[in-house]
């Protein structure tokens, strides 16, 4: 099969986790969108390194699991933390800022 | 199938290893230390840690360029430089942290709790901040060393994922301070995934994700070219988020407010020079090339920045906000450092990241110290009259405000004149005319602040200056001496700078 389908899907699902973390509320779910672009870019770095025919994409792969697994660590301490503070998680809510 | 261990030249890597080394102690020492003892340990470990990783830096200074770990770092003249730089942010950074109740007893605690109060009666204070900086102050260093896409990007996630935490983490305040991290964080890890999008499509392009076989993929030109420009487009976005450049500057102001004020100075002048330098270096070595690609995109996000972030300053009421707004106009100044992309720029780009890092620490450290019972008083109507009541106070931020204005005589008109100078021998001339009328602007602003502090009467007095503590005045002094030193005699460390800045490819 063409590894170039595999790019548009990684595009594709890039582009929805871009717009989802614009359109949506909920700090948790603008935080999993954000971990759909990383496995899209990931689904990328995959593919190329298909193409190219090097493992390098594959290893960089790993990284980035282990990157994204740390910024889940960081990211619900906060904003569980927000959570508990206000009884909210919408993103929304926290406009006390910028005023 | 054999597995060959990587090399490492540990002697190379030292300022970064005793960095992080000293960060996992901090760590352990959190964990198991008696909370008496933890606050005067974990600062003298720091502190300690900061100053041999600076020996290190000297020590390395002046011997062969080296690429090390399999290529994946790259040791240089500009490196060691930043890497100094940011060496001495991170002191004086802890400096502040180290004076200041400003942070919260127990993070994890819900403000207004009992569990907080008990928390700050008992004294039993959490000292994560120390260990947070370290982890920070490491992944800065490797940001501008990094000589290949994915340690790059794993550089950005250490220095960026302690930064967000210690947005949160101020004492009063603290709903602010929360939100100030959630807002850090969110869009901080939307920009990173930009980046690491734009790192996969440079890897398509190139077949590597060395930045040197990226330069040779562009100057042989086989590679897709749709690739390239997806690659350099999202990676741009990732850089330009995290110097503050419009249009992907709206963390910075809520951010810049929101964190404790220690957090603030510290991340407004260490995050620049990290991430001035690793786009530097991208945009000097990897992609020097291919010019017509990013030339026109970042003259135009560079020409934006400087002008939003003067304008917008002009309206500011908060002191912080309107640093805040300030370092956005920096920061197109310092893009026009890029756009130079020569020599003198490099050189000029490197002197203005180390003197704007030092005039804001010695600034924000000053906005600290005006209080009134609640604490910090950032709202500018409230400083009207301030050189009545402290006069030394008020003439060191006025010297800090002239030099972000570019004055001569202070540091910000040496950084500013060797910046445009540098940008327009390399025919940008659209860019410096843009840059000096903005800070025309920028003056302005800056000036009408030291005539509020100056020359009108105070309305009411309610907001007193606390006496500064021994390590906050060192800070201020320091920065105050620096920024005149500079303004007067930029010269040795101009020669300096120029002796060693050129990247190796």
């Amino acid at each position: 099969m063409n590894p170039t389908n595999y790019l548009y899907l990684s595009a594709l699902l890039f582009s929805i986790g871009a717009v989802g973390v614009i359109v949506r509320r909920n700090a948790i779910v603008v935080f999993m969108c954000i971990e759909l672009m990383l496995n899209a870019a990931n689904l990328a770095f995959v593919t190329f390194a298909r193409m190219n025919g090097n493992l390098e994409g594959q290893v960089i792969a790993f990284f980035t699991m282990v990157v994204a697994a740390c910024e889940v660590v960081v990211g619900l301490a906060i904003i569980v933390s927000i959570y508990r503070s206000r009884r909210s998680a919408s993103v929304d809510d926290a406009s006390l800022l910028s005023r | 199938m054999g597995f060959n261990s990587p090399s490492l030249e540990y002697s190379a890597l030292a300022p970064m290893l005793v960095i992080f080394g000293a960060g996992i102690i901090a760590v352990l020492v959190e964990a198991f230390v008696s909370a008496k003892l933890r606050p005067s340990l974990q600062l003298a470990l720091s502190i300690g840690a900061v100053i041999l990783a600076f020996a290190q830096v000297i020590r390395l200074r002046g011997t062969e360029t080296v690429t090390v770990a399999d290529n994946s770092v790259i040791i240089d003249g500009p490196v060691l430089f930043m890497q100094g730089t940011i060496l001495v942010f991170a002191l004086l950074g802890l400096f502040l942290i180290a004076d200041f109740e400003q942070f919260a007893a127990q993070a994890s605690a819900v403000p207004g709790s009992q569990e907080e109060r008990t928390a700050i009666q008992t004294g039993k204070m959490q000292t994560e901040i120390y260990p947070l900086t370290l982890f920070a102050v490491g992944g800065m260093m490797l940001f501008p060393a990094a000589s290949d896409l994915i340690t790059l990007f794993v550089a950005l996630e250490v220095l960026s994922l302690p930064l967000y935490l210690m947005a949160g983490l101020a004492r009063r305040r603290r709903l602010l301070s929360q939100e100030a991290a959630l807002k850090y964080f969110l869009l901080g890890a939307y920009s990173s995934a930009f980046f690491l999008f734009g790192a996969a499509f440079l890897y398509g392009y190139a077949g590597t994700v060395q930045l040197s076989g990226i330069a040779s993929a562009i100057s042989g030109g086989a590679g897709n070219d749709v690739f390239f420009l997806i690659g350099i487009a999202a990676l741009s976005v990732g850089l330009l988020f995290k110097v503050g450049a419009v249009p992907f500057h709206a963390w910075t102001p809520d951010v810049y407010q929101g964190a404790p004020t220690a957090v603030t100075a510290f991340m407004a002048a260490a995050t620049k020079v990290a991430a001035f330098g690793a786009a530097l270096r991208i945009f000097y070595t990897a992609l020097a090339g291919a010019e017509w690609s990013w030339k026109p995109l970042i003259t135009s996000v560079a020409i934006l920045t400087m002008i939003v972030g003067s304008i917008i300053a002009l309206a500011q009421r908060d002191v912080k906000r309107m640093l805040a707004y300030s370092s956005i106009a920096h920061a197109g100044f310092l893009l026009t450092g890029i756009l130079a992309l020569n020599k003198s720029g490099l050189a000029a780009s490197l002197f203005y990241l180390a003197i704007y890092g030092l005039t804001t620490l010695g600034a924000f450290a000053l906005v600290s110290l005006v209080q009134d019972s609640a604490g910090e008083v950032a709202d500018l109507n409230r400083w009207v009259g301030l050189a009545k009541r402290s006069p030394l106070i008020a003439t060191f931020f006025a010297l800090f405000l002239l030099s972000f204005a570019g004055i001569p005589l202070t540091s910000g008109f040496i950084g500013k004149f060797t910046i445009f100078s540098a940008a327009y021998e390399s025919g940008n001339t659209g860019v410096v005319v843009v840059g000096v009328l903005s800070s025309a602007v920028a003056a302005f602003f800056y000036i009408r602040v030291i005539v509020m502090m100056f020359f009108t009467d105070p309305e009411e007095d309610t907001v007193t200056v606390t006496i500064p503590p021994q390590f906050t005045s060192t800070v201020i002094w320091i920065a105050a001496l620096t920024t005149l030193a500079f303004g007067v005699f930029p010269t040795p460390l101009l020669d300096a700078i120029a002796s060693l800045s050129t990247f190796v490819r």
